[in-house]
């Protein structure tokens, strides 16, 4: 990725972007492409996917088999560098007796490089959760002011997929979505069996493209997404939406610039930020007339609260107090299940697009209204296994179902059982409470002398009642199939639910409203305190429904930068 | 045994590892690889920026000439060779393993104890049965021992420890085996391979998962 060093920069820049994630990259991509001059600053380095991406390597090319390890939590060949639940020497802290795990990366195009394609867009309920159900926050906006840029977004990225017409699942607008690979067999048997259950099993939406798109490549149906991809078969920011911003003259990149703090001149108005080269360790300062934060929804709050001034002591735009506030991760649980049925099949190959072909969307609405079910949002359920490459780990346990076979029967026990095992993960709303949130540690510093970010968790009956019922229904699916769970489903939802961050839907701690008093950013990402300061990650989002973030994070972008633009032509910022 | 593709780490939820991913983070201390090639210039290399092209051996081996030896046999007492494919050791898993034990990291560091004294164990009781090292037993003695130790929930107490020591060895043995092109063609796995369209199950698949 071309890229300039500090001493190449302009002199002065229009909007300076903190993050090249899905958010900034966005926000960079529609600034770039209307004239506006950016400045885009990276915590994490320079990244290639071009060039660094493992295609083709199998696990005996990684050490430990590619497996996970605390320095690479989705495996060896997965793209995210220096990331995961820990950045070395970037600690955080929790309170006591609460878990919440926050995910980072390091590195151009963050989490957009390594995460699961899958792109859904949020329903016309998803944008009034309260004036539903009496709870959480509504957005200021409904599911009408964002349809036409999710239609743009999905155009833009590429997004395979179908129109269903189901309640509270978008269609796209005609002609946007690219047609879906066909689905695999062990995806055909369970819908057979779904549809006997009455869950819907419908063809996912994943940022992959089926068809060549602006010069990337169509997928070739093989190796890992999270790997990255080498032919820009997948979305990535830096496949994506930098290459083409760069290429206007109007978008800078500086990498390894770890954002401290918002400055601002005397008036209250932001003109710039500080930065730590990562690699000099120097203090800098860029200058702009306009600063965006899309550091991640933690991480721009992290940037607002330690911005502190005589105008601002409790951090930037924060006189709401909402900045680390509700703090939203999505509620997942998981069970795997050995089907007899996918025993033997013959050999064929089922690599695919690499993540689900189908998924099955929240199929419940009818029966949260009629007071049928014990918790008020929807969830919807990933699923795969199958004849995929062989992976550490893969036949970890099989003594359970081989009476502790070994030696030529246990050869012969593999490759009855290879393939036939598939794991379900539900994906649930969350409801924003007052007791998860973000604030800053008094004492703890990162290697910058950063104050470091302190977390508080706690998950509602709403969603660990969520989880026990993700666990009934996939015990339902695996036993309709005539298969087992491999291990016992879980009913105690709080045990069932996974803690909070683990998911990486991080949204929620800079969030918007339609009043002052109680939210950080009006409709456009613009904080109501300071004019010419914007979020534009995960942080603005009021509620965090099922679907997963990424999409609504780039339509939402798109929106405000569009906002941000005419603001800047008319003036007033 | 699942294949968590999308926003779900591989092994770690069976393993609990939520637990010691908090614990142990902060507790080992970064190390960095100065013996690595570099494929793209100007990266310094680190365990959680490593060159995904090009790894390179990441850490030293701990395993001694007679530890690997046994580890050797009981591979392949686990995956012997078939007329489908060669045994473990022919595959170089005797060095996956010790390259397993070796791993900085808190679950491989665990791993090592277990294996270690598990490989004493196997020994000790070669000995004690017929008076010889385990990896100089004859077939049907290595299997008298290890039939007693191939299934934990059926293991008699003095050999539970063993057969949790065996259940390890044989999961990671399996690990080694069909991570690679031998293991996944003995498995008949077909794919990382570029297609211009994605077909589908064939019509065999259809007709043995009974769909039309």
């Amino acid at each position: 990725m071309p890229l300039i060093t500090s001493s190449k920069t302009r002199a002065s820049y229009d909007v300076i972007v903190v993050g090249s994630g899905a958010g900034g990259s966005m926000t960079a991509y529609v600034l770039a492409l209307a004239g506006v001059k950016v400045l885009m600053l990276e915590a994490g380095r320079n990244y290639t996917p071009e060039t660094e991406t493992p295609m083709w390597n199998i696990p005996k090319d990684a050490p430990l088999r590619g497996d996970a390890t605390p320095d690479k939590p989705f495996g060896f060949f997965d793209a995210t560098v220096d990331g995961g639940w820990r950045v070395p020497g970037e600690p955080y802290t929790k309170a006591a007796g609460t878990d919440f795990q926050w995910w980072r990366t390091r590195m151009l195009g963050g989490r957009t490089n390594h995460w699961g394609r899958i792109a859904l867009r949020m329903g016309p309920y998803d944008f009034k959760p309260q004036a539903r159900d009496g709870l959480g926050i509504d957005w200021p906006i409904s599911y009408e002011d964002l349809a036409p840029y999710y239609d743009k977004t999905e155009a833009l990225i590429g997004v395979f997929g179908s129109n269903e017409g189901l309640e509270n699942t978008p269609n796209s607008s005609p002609g946007v979505l690219q047609p879906p690979p066909v689905p695999r067999g062990y995806e055909r048997f369970t819908k057979k069996h779904c549809d006997k259950l009455g869950i819907p099993v419908i063809p996912s939406h994943l940022a992959i493209l089926t068809r060549p798109l602006n010069g990337r490549s169509a997928c070739f149906y093989a190796t890992n997404c999270g790997r990255g991809c080498s032919i820009k078969a997948n979305f990535q920011s830096t496949t994506v939406l930098l290459p083409p911003a760069i290429k206007t003259g109007n978008l800078d990149i500086i990498t390894d610039a770890m954002v401290r703090e918002v400055t601002l001149d005397s008036s209250g108005k932001a003109n710039g930020v500080n930065y730590i080269d990562r690699v000099t360790k120097e203090d800098r300062h860029f200058s702009a007339k306009v600063v965006v934060l899309a550091a991640s929804g933690c991480e721009s709050a992290r940037i607002l609260l330690n911005s502190k001034s005589n105008l601002f002591p409790n951090g930037l735009a924060n006189s709401s107090g909402k900045v680390g506030r509700y703090l939203m991760d999505t509620v997942g649980a998981s069970l795997v299940g050995q089907i007899p049925m996918l025993e033997n099949v013959p050999p064929h190959n089922e690599d695919g697009a690499s993540g689900m072909h189908m998924y099955m969307p929240w199929w419940g609405y009818k029966d949260q209204a009629a007071n049928k079910l014990d918790f008020p949002r929807g969830y919807h359920i990933e699923f795969g296994g199958g004849r995929r490459m062989p992976a550490a780990g893969m036949f970890d346990g099989l003594e359970d179902h081989t009476g502790g076979s070994y030696g030529k029967k246990y050869k012969e026990d593999a490759r009855r059982y290879y393939g036939s095992f598939l794991w379900f993960a539900g994906r649930g709303e969350m409801i924003p409470n007052d007791d998860s949130y973000c604030e800053i540690d008094p004492e703890v510093k990162d290697k910058f002398g950063i104050p470091v970010l302190k977390f508080h968790w706690k998950w509602a009956g709403y969603e660990t009642r969520q989880a026990a019922h993700m666990q009934r229904t996939f015990a339902q699916i695996i036993e309709a199939m005539g298969g087992k769970p491999v291990t016992k489903p879980e009913f105690d939802g709080a045990k069932a639910i996974a803690p909070g961050g683990k998911i990486i839907h991080e949204v929620g701690t800079t969030c918007m409203g339609d009043k002052k008093d109680r939210s950080v950013l009006n409709q456009y990402c613009q904080t109501w305190d300071v004019q010419n300061l914007f979020v534009t990650d995960g942080g603005p989002f009021p509620s965090n429904a099922d679907k997963n973030p990424t999409l609504s994070i780039m339509a939402l972008a798109w929106r405000s930068s569009e906002y941000l633009v005419e603001q800047l032509k008319k003036g007033n910022i | 045994m699942s294949e968590h593709d999308q926003n779900e780490p591989k092994r770690m939820d069976r393993r609990e590892a939520l637990k010691w991913v908090g614990a142990a983070l902060l507790a080992y201390p970064m190390l960095e690889w100065t013996s690595f090639g570099a494929a793209v210039p100007g990266i310094k290399r680190t365990l959680s920026d490593p060159d995904l092209l090009h790894p390179g051996k990441l850490w030293d081996r701990t395993l001694t000439k007679p530890q690997l030896r046994t580890t050797a046999a009981l591979c392949d007492v686990i995956i012997p060779e078939d007329e489908k494919s060669p045994a473990a050791s022919k595959l170089g898993i005797p060095d996956f393993i010790d390259e397993w034990v070796s791993a900085p990291y808190p679950i491989q560091q665990e791993d090592q104890k277990q294996i270690i004294e598990g490989l004493a164990w196997l020994d000790t009781e070669a000995n004690k049965r017929f008076q010889k090292g385990f990896a100089d037993l004859k077939d049907e003695e290595k299997c008298k021992i290890c039939d007693d130790i191939c299934f934990a929930p059926k293991a008699k107490p003095e050999f539970l420890t063993a057969a949790n020591f065996f259940a390890k060895m044989r999961d990671l043995t399996a690990t080694g085996f069909y991570t690679t092109k031998e293991g996944m063609k003995d498995l008949q796995y077909i794919g990382n391979t570029p297609l211009l369209v994605f077909k589908g199950p064939p019509k065999e698949v259809l007709e043995h998962l009974k769909l039309k």
